[in-house]
């Protein structure tokens, strides 16, 4: 008796039946992507209706820009995610934020001889806030924090990290793990010593060593010799007297290679 | 040092002009007798002004309208704050046209008010349809998933479009969103146009935040996020354009020519250092004309390939001519 089941005709019969599966569930995921297109221009009306009305409130009201990131956020949309979403064209919170970006960024090179890419977020608010003139937009911190979320997408560093209520930016990409920036925050006079390390967070000396090291090497902090009794781990990035200074033509010279 | 807000009779804005800070100018009433000692026993003016040298006067302002509308501080019984209506009362002299200016300011507020709750009532009805459009991609993208790869490349194309526009991240394959579509194609011809001439300036190569930030100054607007600019970018080689992303080991990333060769680059870098004996990023990068940061990233690989040395102390990061490869 011949066996069937491996031969032309069952492999036949196979493609037929595999043939028949595709179609099928061809049919299935067309549908329901000519219904998502259809839904899409729907809301894409909506969304442009919504603009003719509130677009003002969401450019001037940075309250209302957080409750308008906030619901995105909980149903699973990026706003910002691209220029071309209809998020970003219709409302125009694209552009807002990808230019707070770009000034953010030039801020942060700017200044990143004095305080080695670390800045509290409040001297970056002062500092854009300069930039951007007087009659510019006003801009929020939070405004900030969202911008520089998505710059992060950059792959040069950008990290944000929160320090006693508020946070520290940093931009450039050293490494800094849980111990450099828990260090980091008990810095609250401007700068930190071994003792006060080994007292607040019950640390051996050899380990609040190297981390002050290593923040010395990546130049985010200073060392103070001088200092009555031990030496001083002084970070300039929490140096308020350097808030009020401008950047000076120089410095912004040097941002550029 | 302060000064009550029952004190304030009027207020109004002196715009900023050339040499001249934003301004707002309070008007007072008369000291009453019991006041605090302050800065000077008296002055000749009835007002005082408020100099915004920065921002902060649209802000200051409109709370202060505010403030001044609602009279928080009288608190008054409706039958009572009639009487303060009737004529003036000593220390509460009004002048007549407060009363249409407070009005106005009233209804200003009001419609504020109105604006914001509605506009809020208005953005959660959207964001019901926005959802919806959520669990419409997630059953799209578990049939896609079932199927294992039957869909046709159209319909992927097409659904990474929809994703695009919504903003919802690629359930499928968790990838940033929308990448490979049209779109970012397009992107990627155009900066291969707009970053030609900027790289060869620049010694063929520029880090992924300066093309950001050239790139949105070019625009002016209808701006790049730092997505579509990655997204457009990772396919700047499979489009066989004259530039490609490397991303460096340490996860930055940059934009070359096809036409620069690092690894070349890297050769003139070992030169440079054993002429100065030895030197730091930013020393080499001052010395060559480079950013700190790809002047770090050259150093790295010429490490990595064995040409140079590194001496990690807490004066910083120095490197040297590798010897032990040169005079074994």
């Amino acid at each position: 008796m011949h066996r069937r089941g491996v031969g032309a005709g069952a492999i036949a019969k196979k493609k037929l039946a595999e043939a028949k599966y595709k179609e099928r569930g061809t049919v299935l995921a067309e549908d329901q992507l000519a219904q998502m297109s259809k839904q899409l221009d729907m809301f894409k009306t909506n969304l442009e209706e919504f603009a003719s009305k509130h677009k003002q409130e969401i450019r001037k009201n940075p309250e209302f820009r957080v409750q308008f990131q906030d619901m995105c956020a909980t149903i699973g949309v990026d706003p910002l995610a691209s220029g071309k979403g209809f998020w970003s064209e219709m409302l125009g919170v694209g552009d807002f934020y990808y230019e707070l970006g770009v000034q953010i960024i030039e801020v942060c090179l700017a200044l990143k001889h004095r305080n080695g890419g670390l800045i509290t977020l409040e001297e970056l608010h002062q500092q854009v806030l300069k930039g951007r003139g007087k009659f510019a937009q006003d801009v929020s911190q939070d405004d900030l924090i969202r911008a520089i979320k998505k710059l992060k997408a950059l792959g040069t560093g950008f990290g944000i990290i929160p320090v006693g209520g508020t946070y520290l930016i940093q931009s450039v990409p050293a490494e800094l793990n849980m111990d450099h920036t828990v260090v980091l925050q008990l810095a609250e006079n401007g700068y930190v010593t071994v003792s006060e390390i080994k007292a607040c967070l019950k640390w051996e000396t050899e380990r609040a060593r190297q981390v002050l090291e290593h923040l010395l090497k990546e130049g985010l902090a200073w060392l103070d010799l001088q200092a009555p009794g031990e030496a001083h781990y002084w970070l300039p990035a929490l140096f308020t007297d350097l808030y009020s200074q401008e950047i000076t033509a120089e410095e912004a010279r040097e941002t550029l290679p | 040092m302060a000064i009550p807000l029952s004190q304030i009779v009027f207020i109004e804005e002196q715009a900023a002009g050339i040499g001249k800070s934003a301004k707002i100018v309070v008007h007072l009433h008369t000291a009453p007798p019991n006041k605090e000692p302050g800065p000077f026993q008296s002055s000749k003016n009835s007002y005082i002004k408020l100099s915004f040298k920065e921002h902060g006067q649209i802000e200051f302002y409109r709370r202060l309208s505010e403030e001044m509308t609602q009279r928080r501080w009288e608190n008054v019984p409706v039958s009572q704050s009639l009487q303060t209506n009737r004529g003036p009362q000593p220390g509460r002299i009004r002048a007549v046209g407060i009363v249409g200016i407070e009005r106005k300011l009233e209804e200003k507020r009001k419609e504020t008010d109105k604006n914001i709750s509605e506009a809020f009532e208005d953005l959660s009805k959207l964001m019901i349809k926005a959802k919806e459009m959520v669990e419409l991609s997630k059953s799209i993208a578990n049939k896609i998933k079932d199927k294992q790869g039957d869909i046709t490349e159209d319909e992927t194309i097409r659904f990474k479009s929809y994703l695009l526009s919504m903003g919802i991240a690629n359930p499928v394959t968790r990838e940033t969103y929308g990448s490979g579509t049209q779109y970012h194609m397009q992107l990627a011809r155009q900066l291969a146009g707009i970053l030609q001439v900027p790289l060869e300036e620049r010694g063929g190569i520029m880090s992924l935040t300066e093309v950001y930030c050239l790139v949105n100054r070019a625009r002016g607007m209808e701006l790049l996020s730092p997505e579509d600019l990655v997204n457009a970018c990772k396919m700047l080689e499979a489009l066989k354009l004259p530039l490609r992303l490397r991303v460096f080991d340490s996860g930055v990333m940059v934009i070359e020519l096809q036409s620069h060769k690092e690894e070349e680059m890297v050769a003139s870098a070992l030169e440079t250092v054993s002429e100065k004996g030895s030197l730091t990023s930013e020393e080499f990068a001052k010395l060559v004309g480079m950013s700190v940061l790809l002047a770090k990233e050259r150093l790295l690989l010429a490490e990595k390939m064995g040409h140079l040395c590194r001496d990690d102390s807490v004066e910083g990061l120095r490197f040297y001519p590798n010897l032990f490869m040169t005079q074994s």
